[in-house]
């Protein structure tokens, strides 16, 4: 090898160890789909609740079988008992979060498109935001008594703070050359907010709402186990009181089941409002 | 000789303890299209900010068409509006489809206008906003670099769009760049600014479509690029000016 001299031209390629790129074999035999492989540890996770219930290991006052908490769950539905639990814990997180979304809604617009809001606002908003909202349960209790309406302040609550930073933030992160542009095109102080502005913070409002959704349903367990006479949350404290795991289990899955349901329909709604993000065209 | 369709005199604009611009003067004749030269930061960005109104902090006489449009280096298109909803956008009453339509088909785009902006090329968007800026019939065009992030095919037949569509509409048009090639292709004068005023300014006395390779425009390449301060390495020495 001789040395290499910079300034020299480039001379005939010395030997160049060459490796060849094998093409990637497939991986013959057992291949199960995807889905498939992706239920075969909730499966067999159910499978050992199971087991553990049916030989005794798992007595049934510290967690109910499987298959007790299915036929649970269909006997509750029969008489009409987790129907009527669903409606009322459902009434309490819609009325909790409207209430709290229109506050939210309202505070973000002011402070987002008005430096005196900003002033006013969104330091109140922060500061008020350190306490844990949970820590407010007595507080509530105190000022509003034990019926409805601690549980839809308490949801109210817990649904304002993530919806007011996100849409806040939204509304702040649009981007001022489009802002500009807008001007230049013409547009007034209400078509910027409407074309411009309100468009702009749609991300960051979704985002907010699935953080609000996810909060309402958390904020409704915790309401709900402070003395509720109806609802969910008064089905599992009296089941506590009875051992009847079962009916717990249940429970929380309805829980799971609510909160999955309202994520999927703010995913629907992103899908429609963000159509524009994406280059699917819609058609 | 008819009243100039701009008019500025004596411009003034600091930036905290930066002048921007200094008692600068310029007028722009009706039709007529003139590029502004100069390096990045000299200014012309400012300049065309202020005769499009986006900025006012301003000293001195600005007299400007009331009818203007601007074209920004970037598109700026609202990524939330269809395209034809972009082009119209701001102007008064209800969004009308078929005007967009419109002038989207003078920029080659007629058949984009329900698309969403995103979903265009970097030319196609650049020319979607050039219909926003028509759609308003401006008696001033301000053209921002627009084609400074197209590349260099896209940018050729960009630059043969703005010189059909300034034939067509017949207004003035102010086009800043720093390509010198590029002015001199479309312009029927270029300024150069630099520290803040207009420096130099040369007329450019041929006619459409330019060669690049005629002595004429090698000769005033070679002037312009002398005044920015850059050696033309494609001229010959007989062509480069004396001073």
């Amino acid at each position: 090898m001789t040395r290499a001299d910079p300034l020299a031209p480039p001379g005939p390629p010395s030997a160049v160890r060459r490796v060849t790129v094998e093409p990637e074999r497939r991986r013959s035999g057992l291949t199960l789909p995807r889905a498939v492989r992706r239920t075969i540890g909730p499966v067999a996770f159910l499978l050992a609740w199971y087991v553990a219930s049916a030989t005794g290991a798992l007595p049934p006052d510290v967690l109910a079988s499987p298959v007790d908490v299915v036929s649970q769950a269909v006997q509750l539905t029969a008489d009409g008992e987790l129907t009527s639990a669903i409606l009322t814990s459902g009434q309490r997180a819609l009325t909790g979060f409207l209430l709290g979304g229109s506050i939210a809604v309202a505070l973000a617009l002011v402070a987002g498109l008005f430096r005196l809001g900003e002033d006013l606002i969104d330091a109140t908003v922060g500061m008020i935001r350190t306490i844990p909202w949970v820590g407010l349960i007595p507080l509530f209790i105190i000022w509003f008594g034990i019926d409805e309406t601690p549980k839809i302040a308490l949801v109210a609550l817990a649904v304002s703070f993530p919806l007011y930073f996100n849409l806040y933030g939204g509304i702040r992160a649009v981007d001022a050359q489009l802002i500009e542009a807008g001007r230049v095109l013409g547009l007034g102080r209400v078509g910027l907010i409407r074309h411009v502005i309100l468009p702009g913070a749609v991300p960051g409002a979704l985002v907010g709402l699935r953080y609000a959704l996810g909060s309402a349903w958390l904020a409704l367990v915790f309401g709900e186990t402070v003395n509720a006479t109806e609802g969910i949350g008064y089905l599992m404290n009296t089941a506590r009181e009875f051992f009847q795991t079962d009916v717990i289990v249940v429970c929380l899955v309805v829980y799971a089941i609510l909160g999955l349901i309202s994520d999927f329909i703010v995913r629907l709604l992103g899908r429609y409002l963000l159509s524009w993000r994406s280059s699917f065209d819609g058609t | 000789m008819t009243e100039p369709s701009v008019r500025v005199r004596g411009l003034n604009r600091e930036f905290g303890d930066r002048r921007v611009l200094t008692d600068l003067d310029i007028d722009i004749q009706p039709g007529e299209f003139v590029a502004l030269l100069g390096h990045s930061g000299c200014g012309k960005s400012t300049l065309l900010r202020i005769l499009a109104g986006i900025d006012a902090e301003i000293e001195g006489v600005v007299e400007v068409p009331q009818r203007r449009a601007v074209a920004f280096q970037s598109p700026r298109l609202m990524p939330w509006k269809r395209v034809w909803r972009n082009v119209v956008l701001g102007l008064p009453g209800r969004p009308d489809r078929d005007l967009a339509i419109r002038y989207l088909d003078e920029v080659g785009l007629g058949g984009h206008g329900g698309v969403w902006p995103k979903t265009l090329s970097g030319g196609e968007a650049q020319r979607v906003s050039l219909a926003r800026a028509l759609v308003r019939e401006p008696e001033l065009l301000l053209l921002d670099e627009p084609f400074g992030a197209l590349d260099a095919l896209t940018r050729a037949k960009a630059q043969r769009l703005v010189i059909d569509l300034w034939r067509q509409h017949g207004c003035a048009v102010l086009f800043v760049t720093h390509d010198v090639e590029e002015s001199l292709l479309l312009a029927d004068r270029v300024l150069v600014m630099d520290e803040g005023r207009i420096a130099h300014e040369v007329t450019v006395d041929l006619p459409r479509p330019r060669d690049v390779g005629d002595p004429t425009f090698v000769a005033l390449r070679g002037r312009l690029l002398g005044w920015l301060g850059v050696r033309d390495a494609s001229a010959r020495p007989d062509t480069t000016p004396a001073s």
